[in-house]
């Protein structure tokens, strides 16, 4: 396991691990020229904000998984922690008519409230991370459903007393999934973009910057040697899954505002998209770990794909098998040929 | 005037350039206990691993009863009759099966032994097995259901399932009562009466007084001593295992300065003698003491990882009781852990990020990282302890086990400390690092108190200033490192003389 490489002669990178470094970013660059050429409108600003913003609101989800990945935990409930402030922010305007403000400040305690729940079931009861989380999947996939006797929330429709619902989508909330900033070219970047670059600077800069994301990096390889060296291991891995159930609420909120109306049956994908996203992020660079950059890069690497084979007319259904084949490929990259990976 | 179940000849093995075992003679006979003592790293585990299959040795033959003994897999040992009992119980058994399935396993694994569960046979079969082996419980009970030393013997009773040839037990008793250990010595007993050669791995003295017919010693890979002679000599045998080759090393034991830590009446488990140690500044204390002896103990309880049982701490004369870690570090008593790979080492982040590691709130502003105050931390540390790398932002993992067990001890020499306390911190080090690490600890001690745990006497001479003895979780001897007694320190290791604490003080 030792290197044998002679003492006093700076790093130097072998040609191998250069590939295993640059190998994706170079992957990716290869695939925007061939779809460039191949695919004709595929290079235009337009073709880009869409890609950005197809994979937006799974970007933001995926940086929640990679918080939890840091701490060697795992998120399960992120789907379902969106879905659920969809329909929280759905109900607070249209059931109880209240404002936008109101409806973004109540999903983000939601998600909050669930990431503390998460954590304490995890550093608290001692259940293991997949089971609490999968548990609190299950849960809240049948809590949103009890206010509204398992229907979708709309405007006009009935409740249970017989009341017809009179509430709207206020235009303030509708404008975080609709309104586009201006980028020399007019009306062209949505909210959603803007706010998933926002938080993937912030949780960048919080992981990589932060003594607090050092520690939860180092709770994450040895969870016994922080709590040794003095880090309360418990509170940074309640903090992990806060801020996981934090930004899974973010994009229920970016959710609720495009589709502007609580529908019960959207966001079946986001689990499994933002979870591929995030580990998809740890062959970005050669991490071999979870890091914010790369969740971005696996982030937009899926849309790229996507949407370069639809426009090459590839039918819908084989989306599923393209995200799962990069998966795979990424997760070979990372723990067969990172040298990370097979030293320990 | 036994037959020979085993001959070990010239066995050597080496991971790396670490040499573990350097050329082992050893013999075993049926019907006879061996019990086999040495140190941490003496390459105990690493013989144990080439008999029973885990390890291939790089050199050297085995025999068993004659016939050349090589296995390559646990298997294909067990079929050969070489059956290992490990330390951890629960490695023996499976908790949610019954005791029939348990000790039918094997038989259940072996290819051939038919598609269909018969479990009326297999319980009869069963419950012969426990009665051979005067294993009194319920086969149909689930082990989960057992205590410690049920499982334990069932275990056993599972091992004595292949007729073995030669049975190992890798400390046993080390999760056993008394009254359970006297369970398991009466079926070894029984065992040895009907042939087996057994080899029986420990440090308790009371196991070994009770159970050995023969004990070999083993030190730094090779047999250090072997005591056949009834009756058994066991103050030489530690002293074989421990070694006191009188490093030739000269401390010059500084005034001591005021008393930096000071306990009370302290009281490590139930029922153990209280004792009152002061710790002073300037001064390196190595508190030395066989496995279980209590030094471990001590060194969780001065970090707040355990509360004292009874007594008091007073740190710099206030009343000391870290509430966690975070709180000792704070109050600056730092701790380096045994045992690096898992209490240590943090293998994700280089070497820089794993000095910086305990004081990051010094290496920030606001929560932001300075990474050029690391780096400059990351760089005194490696000049000062001489470790060997291309640069600190190496891997960890990519240092030889003398160099990152350097890191781990720099990182809490990196900021002044109260008091410092290393848990073996020689551990599965080489000569080189051990000199350089106790070399930097001397030579950094001036204004704090070190205490230093160690197994070998050699390390306690090499290091420290005031050699403090433990025994069943008690200090039971008190030696100024200036011509010590070595008999007597080896005498208190063992523990046939307790009352003779703070014997050789008159040296000072």
């Amino acid at each position: 396991m030792q290197s044998d490489t002679p003492i006093n002669t700076k790093p130097r990178r072998t040609l191998t691990e250069r590939a295993i470094k640059y190998g994706f970013l170079l992957l990716m660059a290869g695939m925007l020229v061939f779809f460039s050429v191949v695919a004709e409108g595929f290079a235009s600003p337009f073709s880009a904000v869409f890609i950005f913003q197809s994979v937006a609101i799974t970007g933001i989800l995926a940086l929640g998984v990679t918080a939890t990945l840091v701490v060697d935990g795992f998120d399960l409930s992120i789907g379902s922690t969106a879905t659920s402030s969809l329909m929280l922010s759905a109900y607070v305007m249209v059931v109880l008519e209240l404002n936008a403000f109101v409806a973004v400040v109540a999903c983000l305690i939601l998600g909050a409230v669930i990431g503390l729940i998460n954590g304490i079931l995890i550093v608290k009861f001692r259940v293991p991370d997949l089971l609490a989380t999968l548990g609190m999947m299950f849960l809240l996939i049948g809590l949103q459903r009890i206010p509204t006797q398992g229907r979708s929330i709309a405007t006009g429709m009935t409740l249970s007393d017989g009341r017809v619902t009179e509430g709207t989508f206020s235009p303030a909330f509708l404008a975080l999934g609709r309104y586009r900033f201006d980028f020399f070219i007019e009306n062209l970047v949505p909210v959603s973009v803007i706010v998933l670059l926002a938080v993937g600077v912030l949780v960048w800069g919080f992981m990589e910057l932060t003594r607090h994301g050092r520690l939860m990096y180092a709770i994450g390889s040895n969870a016994r040697a922080a709590s040794l060296a003095g880090t309360n291991v418990n509170r940074y891995k309640v903090l992990a899954y806060m801020i996981s159930g934090v930004l899974a609420s973010i994009g229920g909120i970016l959710l609720a505002a495009r589709l502007g109306r609580g529908d019960i049956a959207s966001g079946n994908n986001l689990l499994l998209d933002s979870v591929a996203a995030a580990l998809i992020g740890f062959a970005v660079l050669g991490a071999a770990k979870p890091n914010a950059f790369g969740t971005i890069i696996g982030a937009l690497f899926i849309g790229i794909l996507l949407q370069g084979l639809t426009m090459m007319n590839a039918p819908y259904y084989t989306q599923d098998f393209v995200k799962g084949a990069v998966l795979v490929v990424a997760l070979v990259f990372t723990f067969a040929f990172s040298k990370r990976a097979g030293a320990h | 005037m036994q037959t020979i179940a085993v001959e070990l000849s010239d066995i050597t093995k080496s991971f790396g350039e670490n040499a573990v075992l350097r050329g082992i003679d050893l013999e075993l006979h049926a019907g006879q206990v061996t019990v086999l003592m040495g140190a941490n790293g003496a390459g105990k585990s690493t013989l144990v691993k080439i008999l029973c299959g885990v390890h291939a040795a790089n050199a050297g033959a085995a025999f068993l009863y004659g016939k050349a003994f090589r296995p390559a897999t646990p298997a294909e040992a067990i079929r050969a009759g070489v059956v290992t009992v490990h330390q951890s119980i629960n490695d023996g058994v499976i908790p949610d099966l019954d005791v029939a399935s348990n000790l039918m396993l094997d038989h259940l694994a072996t290819p051939g032994s038919g598609f269909f569960l018969r479990k009326k046979n297999n319980i009869a079969e069963a419950r012969k097995i426990a009665a051979t082996m005067a294993l009194d419980v319920d086969v149909t009970r689930p082990v989960s259901e057992l205590g410690l030393a049920d499982r334990q013997l069932v275990a056993i009773a599972r091992a004595m399932a292949h007729k073995p040839k030669l049975l190992i037990l890798d400390e046993p008793t080390s999760s056993l009562s008394a009254a359970e250990a006297k369970r398991l010595f009466e079926l070894l007993d029984l065992l040895r009466d009907s042939g087996v050669a057994i080899l029986y791995i420990s440090h308790r003295m009371s196991d070994i007084r009770r159970i050995a017919d023969r004990i070999v010693s083993m030190r730094d890979g090779k047999i250090s001593g072997v005591f056949n002679e009834a009756p058994l000599d066991y103050e030489a045998a530690v002293r074989a295992m421990l070694g006191h080759g009188m490093a030739d090393l000269d401390i010059h034991i500084p005034e001591a300065g005021k008393p930096v830590m000071q306990l009370k009446n302290l009281v490590l488990a139930e029922g153990a003698v209280p004792f009152s140690l002061d710790l002073h500044s300037n001064e390196i204390i190595a508190v030395t003491g066989l496995v279980g002896s209590g030094k471990t103990e001590l060194a969780k309880v001065l970090f707040g990882l355990a509360k004292p049982h009874a007594g008091e701490m007073a740190l710099h004369g206030a009343p000391y009781a870290p509430a966690s870690q975070a709180a000792a570090i704070a109050a600056g008593v730092f701790l380096c852990p045994k045992d690096r790979a898992s209490n240590a080492v943090i293998p994700g982040f280089d070497i820089c990020k794993n000095i910086t590691v305990p004081f990051l709130p010094r290496h920030a502003r606001f929560s932001f990282l300075n990474f050029a105050s690391e780096h400059k931390t990351a760089q005194k540390t490696i000049s000062d302890l001489g470790i060997i790398c291309q640069h600190n932002t190496d891997e960890i993992g990519s240092l030889s086990g003398g160099n990152q067990q350097k890191v781990m001890v720099g990182r809490w020499l990196a900021e002044s400390a109260a008091l410092l306390v290393l848990d073996e911190p020689f551990q599965g080090v080489d000569i080189k690092s051990r000199r350089d690490i106790g070399e930097k600890i001397r030579s950094t001690a001036s204004g704090r108190a070190t205490i230093v745990m160690v197994s070998e006497i050699d390390e306690a001479l090499e290091i420290a200033d005031r050699i403090i003895v433990m025994n069943d979780q008690t200090m039971v001897g008190d030696h100024r490192n200036e011509q010590a007694d070595l008999d007597l320190v080896l005498a208190q290791v063992v523990g046939r003389q307790n009352n003779l604490i703070g014997n050789s003080k008159n040296a000072i």
